[in-house]
């Protein structure tokens, strides 16, 4: 079958990779696509994605959201794609293309982008069953589902860029991983043997296993036919169950072979400086496929990019437009493993007469070179455990920075601190490499085209959008020029406050405001004085002169006077609000030890009251469908028995799980129990800018899951270490290692330094992890402020939580001795003994849930008197 | 909506149909918290005093969730209008109209109230 274009000439792309569909948007940027008719032949079976982020999919992300493209952008410009299909033969003289479906169609243009294909070494045994390559969406999902049934080793060959991230994902699926690398270093494309060493101790510490120097000589199979080995050119043989080759790649140049067009000696599509074939004018190559007129095949990206775009231009025939590939930079970082690894510009030194300025601690596995021409310019480096100011250096590359160049290796703290910031660079510098984006592209987007922030600024210039690795630059640009240009950048608690509530807390604390109005009036926006407020600086500001009350004189419960109205519902009726306007009960359970009698006294007040009740996830008992006039009657049974309601609502403690820990358990080395007891009792109460969550294990093994939380203990032989940051919920962060072996006495004291300095300098509903990750300097500044007192501030912290634990009262038992405050407790004014109606329960599963269909009625089922209260067959024996 | 003098034995009313209800004392009223009243017809309402010492009176359920839970929302203003927001979704209904800020779709009663002696 030949098909003939129907209206205007035909432009076929063989290829729909990340270049090739680059092209698509380049050729549909410029009009091309309306005067076109364009057909994508595309091999794989579905349509181009996100290869640079490819590892992702290991981490959660789907081949969905790698996607990068949509039906919409072809429909809307009208191209036809053809998944699965690939071009099989070309014939130029008759100007067609010929699939493998059959498919034949001729083209008046044709544009190969078919990439590059993974290098697999001729050894035996390369093919067994159990042997992957590291290039597409279906070989992940192979190598994935191959993992998981049969292998327990894996091993890659090649410790190159692409090795190091195959290696961390087979890591990350379980395997205990080997890299093999023929180079006597790893990476050794991008670092030198500084660097390598660097990076192979950091590897190492990783729990990689890493064999440099050695060629595999032979994929070693059972009888089965799959791999169960591999025989290394030392002589030597290891045992894997799955073996990925990524020992480089080579240009997709087989088909353009065929076809009579010329190619290099080392392969790739030989075009000249607008991506047309060197053969033939009506064919054009780009991305990995293609030969540039320096002699090179890029295997990254940018360069892809960039050929995309000269060669739409080309065709575009657009005299406005000036566009060659002639060249392009190598710089790369490393984009996983948590390892530090960059490379940029002329990182091996090539250029005549070039001087290095290295630093390198191999302790700390840090090496950081910099290639420094003879004029003093910038030409390329290598950092290796610390590429922070990689984005930075790589936009300074061929100009003569501002600063010495040795103080911008050193690390911080060693005298010199060079922390070059963005505002150094200059207009030309490019930030983003992937999309060849300028700082001065960057500025425009805030100045001429009025984004705000960075995802505005992101999608205006595509700044970001490859590899990520300029983002914290962008960031940078971005902030500051939003402030130059004098936007202002609204960092206000909210329509009440212009101040953030750090901000807030040091004029609470300073001025000793031990009220809201006052704070509002004399602080407030100048429209908000006099007024209402808000329900977010309310409560905000409710929580901030709670932690302080002691150190200001302010009144000590949460229902003392005006507090009592900017409370959130469940602090103000000292438990949590349920979907039908009931309420939960959670008595603390410090440490979660309890005795069989407390046992026994929640399980008969849960019956007295007919209360739903559930073990929560936090070690304690839940005991849910109490009506606000029923609260006090529960706390008071319970305070009778020696409990204190607790806090599973409020932004506060919450509860310190713990492990059962040395006194029962055959690995614990500490009393975990004890601990975590002390630790409850000593901060329950403190109001924080979100909930507080703890926890102590009893050994590394970690049973009470104390990396989760935002305050984590773990017993060493030595004493304690405290993990700080951590975070379960919806985006779960580990929590890092602030300090270790430390005295009881010790870790107590750096707990309530912790704690006061984030309840300090946080925002609202800022969890800890989330403030780490905010804060300038992140851990380390708050290691320099908690532990080396760099801020010279810890005294205050310290006596301020001293006050906290010398002032704490239990809430519950103090408003059951307040008759003022507990008249609040009914569920009507005007009818004191009537229970809300809505509030009604049906039985399931032994117990009772709420009555959900009578919520959807809108009005009650029927008017209710005070004679039919407590009616409710489940709360018979309910005591009111 | 009424300014109500600063007087103990002022009782707060709410206007059903001809009659005035007599719902509580005004000093019950905390300034910026709610309470709820059952209605002889069996539904709820909101009420709540200002620090102004303004009065206000809607109902009690919350749409959202069906729930009778709207007098225990923290209350504010928001361009100018009072509103309280719902203890559990956390919408918005501006108290003078029962009108959802948050939902053009939704409203809830108002009623008229009143201090009275
Ligand atoms: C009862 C409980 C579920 C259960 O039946 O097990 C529970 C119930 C609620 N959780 Fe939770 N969480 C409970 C353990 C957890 C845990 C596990 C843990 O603490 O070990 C987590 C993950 C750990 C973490 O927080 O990092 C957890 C993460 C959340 C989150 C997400 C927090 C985040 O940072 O992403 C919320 C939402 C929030 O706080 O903003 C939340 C919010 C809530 C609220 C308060 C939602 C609400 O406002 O109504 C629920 C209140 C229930 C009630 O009225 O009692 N709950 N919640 C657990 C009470 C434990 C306790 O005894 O205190
Ligand atoms: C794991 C991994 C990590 C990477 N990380 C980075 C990084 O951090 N930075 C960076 O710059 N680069 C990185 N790269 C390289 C980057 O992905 C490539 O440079 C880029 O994908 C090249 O785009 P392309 O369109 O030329 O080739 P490809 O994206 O490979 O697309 C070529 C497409 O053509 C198809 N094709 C081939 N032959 C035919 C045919 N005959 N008919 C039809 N279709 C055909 C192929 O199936 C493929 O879909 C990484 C690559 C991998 C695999
Ligand atoms: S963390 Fe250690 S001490 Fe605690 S229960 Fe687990 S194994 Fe035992
Ligand atoms: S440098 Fe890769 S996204 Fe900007």
């Amino acid at each position: 079958m030949t098909t003939t274009p129907e209206a205007g000439p035909t432009l076929v792309l063989v290829g729909h990779g990340m270049v090739g569909q680059r092209f698509l948007e380049a050729l549909a940027a410029r009009g091309l696509t309306a005067t076109h008719r364009v057909v994508v032949l595309c091999e794989e079976p579905r349509p181009a994605y996100d290869r640079v982020q490819l590892t992702s999919y290991f981490s959660g992300r789907t081949p969905e959201e790698l996607s990068l493209t949509d039906t919409a952008f072809l429909a809307e410009h009208g191209i036809e794609m053809h998944l699965g299909d690939p071009a099989e033969r070309i014939d130029r003289e008759a100007r067609t293309v010929t699939a493998r479906s059959g498919l034949t169609l001729a083209y008046d243009t044709l544009v190969l982008a078919t990439g590059s294909y993974p290098f697999v070494p001729p050894v035996p045994g390369k093919d067994a069953e159990g042997c992957f390559v590291y290039r597409t969406i279906e070989d992940l999902l192979a190598i994935e589902e191959y993992a998981k049934r049969h292998a327990t080793t894996g091993a890659v060959v090649g410790g190159g860029l692409l090795g190091l991230e195959a290696a961390g994902a087979l890591k990350g699926l379980g395997l205990s991983t080997h890299v093999v690398e023929f180079a006597p270093r790893l990476m050794p494309v991008q670092v030198d043997d500084g660097g390598g060493a660097a990076l192979l101790r950091t590897i190492e510490e990783m729990g990689l296993s890493v064999h440099t120097g050695v060629g595999t000589q032979e994929v070693l199979t059972g009888d089965s036919g799959a791999v169960t080995g591999m025989k290394l050119s030392d002589g030597s043989t290891l045992d894997t169950d799955l073996v990925v080759f990524s020992a480089g790649v080579r240009p997709r140049d087989q088909l353009a072979r065929e076809a009579g067009l010329a190619v290099g000696e080392r392969g790739g599509i030989s075009v000249d400086a607008q991506c047309r074939t060197v053969t033939d004018p009506h064919v054009f190559a780009i991305g990995e496929c293609a030969l540039a007129v320096d002699g090179r095949v890029y295997g990254l990206v940018a360069p892809g990019y960039e050929q995309a775009e000269t060669a739409a231009a080309a065709l575009a025939a657009d005299e406005t437009e000036e566009r060659a590939f002639t060249g392009a930079d190598l710089s790369t970082k490393l984009k996983l493993l948590g390892v530090d690894v960059a490379s940029f510009g002329d990182a091996h030194g090539t250029a005549e007469d070039c001087l290095d300025v290295v630093y390198s601690d191999s302790r700390a596995g840090l090496y950081k070179k910099l290639v420094i021409g003879r004029d003093g310019t910038l030409l390329g480096g290598i950092l290796v455990g610390d590429a922070e100011a990689y984005g930075t250096l790589r936009a300074l590359t061929g100009s003569v920075p501002p600063l010495a160049p040795e103080t911008l290796v050193l690390p911080a703290g060693t005298g010199a601190p060079a922390r070059l910031g963005p505002s150094a660079l200059p207009d030309e510098a490019v930030i983003c490499s992937c999309h060849n984006v300028t700082k001065g592209t960057i500025r425009g987007a805030v100045t001429a085209h009025s984004c705000t922030s960075v995802p505005e600024v992101k999608k205006c210039t595509r700044a970001g959008t490859g590899c990520g690795s300029c983002v914290k630059v962008l960031g940078q640009i971005v902030e500051a020029e939003l402030e130059a240009s004098g936007v202002e950048v609204d960092k206000g608690l909210c329509g009440c406050f212009a101040q953030t509530r750090e901000e807030l807390y040091e004029t609470v604390l300073a001025l000793r405001i031990d009220s809201y109005q006052d704070l509002l009036d004399r602080y407030g926006r100048e429209e908000a004085r006099g007024g209402e407020g808000c329900d977010i600086c309310k409560p905000a500001v409710a929580s901030i002169i709670a932690s302080l009350a002691p150190a200001i004189g302010a009144g000590g419960h949460i229902l003392d006077g005006e507090q009592a109205a900017l409370q959130e519902t469940n602090d103000h009726f000292l438990a949590n609000l349920q979907k039908n306007g009931s309420y939960s009960v959670v008595p603390r359970i410090p440490g979660g030890e309890i005795s069989p009698e407390k046992l026994i006294v929640i399980g008969e007040i849960a019956r007295d009251f007919g209360l739903y009740t559930k073990i929560t996830g936090g070690q304690r008992i839940d005991m849910f469908g109490a009506r606000v006039e029923q609260l006090p009657l529960i706390w008071t049974r319970l305070v009778d028995a020696g409990f204190e309601s607790g806090h599973a609502y409020g932004k506060a403690l919450r509860t310190v799980k713990s492990c059962v820990g040395q006194t029962w358990c055959r690995y614990g080395v500490q009393d975990s129990v004890r601990m975590a007891i002390d630790l409850e009792l000593r901060y329950r109460g403190l109001r924080a800018p979100h909930k507080l969550k703890s926890a102590v294990s009893g050994c590394a093994r970690e049973c009470a899951e104390a990396q989760s939380k935002d305050f984590g203990v773990i017993a060493t032989a030595n004493g304690w270490n405290l993990y700080v940051g951590g975070n379960g919920g919806a985006t779960p962060r580990h929590a890092d290692l602030l300090a270790q072996d430390l005295s009881d006495a010790e870790l107590i004291r750096l707990i309530d330094r912790f704690l006061m300095f984030y309840i300090r300098t946080a925002d609202r509903l800022e969890r800890t992890s989330v403030w780490l990750d905010r804060i300038p300097g992140g851990l380390d500044h708050v290691r320099d402020v908690v532990v080396h007192d760099s801020l010279g501030i810890c005294a205050e912290l310290e006596s301020l939580m001293a006050a906290h634990v010398a002032h704490y009262r239990d809430e519950w038992a103090d408003t059951i001795d307040d008759p003022e405050k507990l008249a609040r407790f009914v569920s009507f004014v005007n009818a004191p003994d009537t229970p809300d109606p809505v509030v009604a329960f049906v039985p399931e599963r032994d117990q009772i849930k709420p009555d959900l269909p009578l919520l959807t009625l809108g009005l009650p089922p029927r008017a209710l008197g005070p004679a039919r209260a407590g009616e409710t067959p489940f709360l018979e024996g309910a005591q009111r | 909506m009424t300014l109500a003098p600063e007087t103990t034995d002022l009782k707060i009313q709410l206007r059903l149909a001809e009659n005035w209800l007599t719902v509580c004392d005004l000093g019950t009223l905390t300034p910026g918290r709610g309470v709820a009243a059952l209605l002889p017809d069996g539904r709820q309402a909101a009420l709540f005093r200002d620090r102004s010492g303004r009065l206000y009176a809607i109902g009690n359920r919350d749409p959202f969730t069906g729930a009778a839970v709207l007098s225990r929302g923290l209350t504010g203003t928001h361009a100018g209008r009072p509103y309280v927001a719902s203890p559990l979704l956390k919408q918005r209904f501006d108290l003078e109209s029962g009108q959802c800020l948050d939902d053009e779709s939704v409203r809830v009663p108002a009623y008229e109230v009143r201090a009275a002696v």
